[in-house]
């Protein structure tokens, strides 16, 4: 799960990680309201605006339907006008940029629509470096990266220059130790108050992406003030799914306008869903096989809808939901039902398959392939309910049977 | 010869949910020695299982079996009451980190772990604490480990399993079930059959899997199945390039993923352009596997890379 920036400061802010002051706005009004408590507990009339998606890139990201206007925007005019005059300027980029469509180097073209701002503390930059914690699968430890190429796509950076990426292993029942934390500040060249401050910093942030059972924390930049201190200028963060049990004050902070509609609603079923451009929708049982379906439609000329893994523990009412979603979507020219049934029996998929089709319909030819599990019980009950489908002897078979008839 | 399951394998079941219940029940109709459960607060009772044999595991059994599993309240109690050396565990995700663990604290060789869902940093502690012990952890988010007709421990469908010549070892529950009816239909068999599970951070990985058919004598060629993300496949090619003495076929699943997105398995994601599934096969091929171009076709796969090496 993803939240925006400005929650992923206030769960820092919370755990003693240093970030800018700042308000969240949804309206040009509550825009213009934080623009004053910003400047007093800042103390500098520079303010900035940053539209607030689950997407990176924001800075020079511009709008669809304003061009020459960028995700963020540092707004100067308080240098010379005061407190009004930077009130008018957020005022007008509030109204500009709520509402309108941000296109970003990771939203697509198709851009997303941009619901909150974040009015932030203008921030006297004398560096701007990276830092952030991911899991290292090779070593199924979390991992604290850190590189003076602030600002910078971290991809990049390794591809490029490997060697400015600083790391360090979390032992997982000790936490980032002092050294460690130390030695990460050293060789990102902090001195003097920046070197305490960038200690604390790192600290904090280990023990927070721990705490909080995050999948990534990544701050870019982080950056160093000309006074010395260190803070998150940015700030991604993104949970593992399993863990959100325990995290209910993260849960309360998605933002379903930001996922896809089709992908929410699956979900709430349990179905592993995620949608593509394809015109051959896919429900399967397994990861895996989920995946390898996709792989397949592919190999004989056709493109996949979706991905879809009904799961292990699926019922009738899971494989109903799962072909509505399917048939939901304008582009499917055809569906492929491909089972192997372990935990899942064949005859539930035929059940709920039947249900299904009773419910919505049947507008677009339908390949079944059963295997596994009560496998003869599945293919009687589809033959005798008088379902206009195809069947096929295995996952290659079927996926040439769909991509056929979908053309 | 088999790897890490026999007929002497005796299993204990920790969780006896709908999930554990179920298959603790296909289990023993398999012939699967289930010795004991283990459920905090029913210790004392016992749990009975009754039904037809499923003849297509264990074989000289009755058609019919009636077994009566007695509960533990602890693991240690189970194992010293019944001799276990392998535990299976169906805990929900919340509680299943400290249900391995405590297997391991009882001393069991081999932790098979099936839930699917437990939170990332409790296998990142866990694999932390199992580091040096003697015990084994399989997955979790895992079908099991089957040694067909001698010991089933999972959710897999016993009946598609064929004792024979091949080691399977699996990311994904429905692509081992795949390969395994493949080499059943084509008569190569199954030594065992391995799911390492779909989770990042697992307690075993393709390259111990490999190691273990490697040394085993009945093995004649392993088939793996891996997918995208993370750099196990990678590792194992490495492996299988300057260590293995035996053919191996392999399929990996996710050519058409999106990047960033999860398929599915927390641990099927393509990152930072890192783990995807060109690479893997690539890498794969470098070392000398045969690789499958669909899930249909690793049967085929199979022998040909039998042939190659001259084991037709």
């Amino acid at each position: 799960m993803k939240i925006h920036e400005y929650q992923a400061k206030e769960l820092m802010k919370a755990r003693g990680i240093a970030v800018p002051v700042g308000r969240v706005a949804t309206t040009p009004e509550e825009a213009v309201a934080a623009v004053r408590p910003v400047v007093d507990a800042g103390g500098h009339p520079v303010v900035v605006v940053k539209s607030q998606i689950h997407a990176g890139g924001r800075g020079k990201g511009r709008f669809q339907e304003h061009p020459d206007v960028a995700g963020v925007n540092v707004v100067t005019d308080g240098l010379k006008g005061g407190v009004e005059a930077a009130e008018a300027r957020v005022r007008q980029l509030a109204e500009t940029m709520l509402g309108s469509t941000l296109v970003t180097v990771q939203t697509g073209s198709e851009g997303k629509q941009v619901n909150r701002l974040y009015i932030e503390q203008g921030i006297d930059i004398a560096r701007e470096l990276y830092v952030s914690v991911v899991l290292d699968r090779a070593t199924g430890r979390n991992v604290v990266m850190a590189s003076t190429e602030g600002g910078m796509e971290i991809e990049e950076v390794a591809a490029t220059s490997p060697e400015l990426i600083l790391r360090e292993t979390i032992d997982p029942a000790l936490g980032l130790a002092d050294f460690q934390a130390r030695r990460l500040a050293y060789g990102l060249g902090l001195e003097g108050d920046a070197f305490k401050n960038g200690v604390r910093f790192l600290k904090a942030l280990s023990a927070a992406a721990v705490d909080l059972d995050t999948d990534m924390v990544e701050i870019n930049p982080l950056v160093v003030t000309k006074q010395g201190a260190v803070m998150a200028l940015d700030g991604k963060m993104s949970f593992d799914n399993n863990a959100l049990f325990r995290h209910p004050d993260v849960v309360a902070m998605r933002d379903l306008s930001e996922e896809n509609p089709a992908e929410v609603e699956a979900s709430k079923f349990g179905l592993s869903f995620i949608k593509l451009d394809g015109s051959v929708g896919c429900l399967v049982n397994g990861a895996g096989l989920a995946m390898a379906t996709m792989d397949t439609i592919k190999q004989v000329g056709g493109e996949p809808a979706n991905f879809l893994d009904v799961g292990g523990g699926a019922t009738e009412e899971n494989v109903t939901a799962a072909f509505t979603i399917i048939t939901r979507d304008p582009n499917v020219k055809g569906i492929f039902v491909n089972i192997f049934g372990g935990i899942m029996k064949c005859d539930t998929i035929a059940n709920g398959v039947i249900a299904a089709v009773k419910q919505v319909g049947l507008k677009v030819p339908l390949v079944v392939r059963l295997e596994g599990t009560n496998v003869e019980l599945g293919k009687k009950i589809l033959s005798e309910s008088g379902l206009n489908l195809i069947a096929a002897d295995d996952m290659k078979d079927g996926a040439k049977k769909i991509v056929e008839l979908a053309r | 010869m088999s790897i890490l399951v026999d007929d002497t394998t005796k299993v204990l079941v920790q969780g006896l949910g709908s999930a554990g219940r179920f298959h603790t029940d296909k289990a023993i109709a398999y012939g699967t020695q289930m010795v004991a459960a283990v459920h905090p607060g029913r210790g004392g009772e016992t749990e009975r299982f009754e039904g037809e044999t499923d003849h297509s595991g264990v074989p000289g059994r009755p058609d019919r079996y009636q077994v009566d599993v007695p509960i533990f309240d602890t693991v240690a109690d189970a194992v010293a009451a019944t001799g276990a050396t392998a535990s299976v565990v169906f805990v929900p995700p919340p509680f299943a980190a400290d249900a391995i663990l405590e297997a391991a604290d009882a001393g069991l060789g081999l932790v098979v772990t099936i839930t699917e869902g437990i939170p990332i940093m409790d296998m990142v502690r866990v694999k932390r604490a199992l580091q040096g012990s003697a015990t084994r952890l399989v997955g979790p988010n895992c079908p099991g480990v089957i040694t067909p007709h001698q010991c089933k421990i999972g959710i897999m469908p016993g009946y598609i399993h064929q004792g024979g010549r091949i080691g399977v070892v699996s990311r994904s529950g429905t692509l081992t079930y795949e390969a395994v009816k493949q080499l059943t239909d084509n008569g190569l068999g199954q030594t065992s059959a391995v799911g390492i599970g779909g989770d990042p951070v697992n307690g075993t990985n393709f390259v111990d899997v490999l190691e273990l058919y490697n040394a085993d004598p009945a093995t004649e060629g392993v088939i793996m199945i891996g997918e995208i993300g993370g750099s196990a496949e990678e590792e194992a090619a490495a492996w299988i390039r300057d260590n293995m003495t035996k053919p191996v076929a392999a399929f990996i699943a996710g050519t058409t993923a999106p990047p960033g997105k999860r398929m599915g398995h927390a641990g099927a994601i393509i990152s930072g352009g890192k783990g995807t599934a060109k690479d893997k096969i690539a890498a794969l091929e470098a070392a000398g596997v045969v690789v499958a171009s669909t899930p249909s076709d690793m049967g085929t796969a199979m022998l040909e890379a039998m042939a190659k090496a001259g084991k037709a």
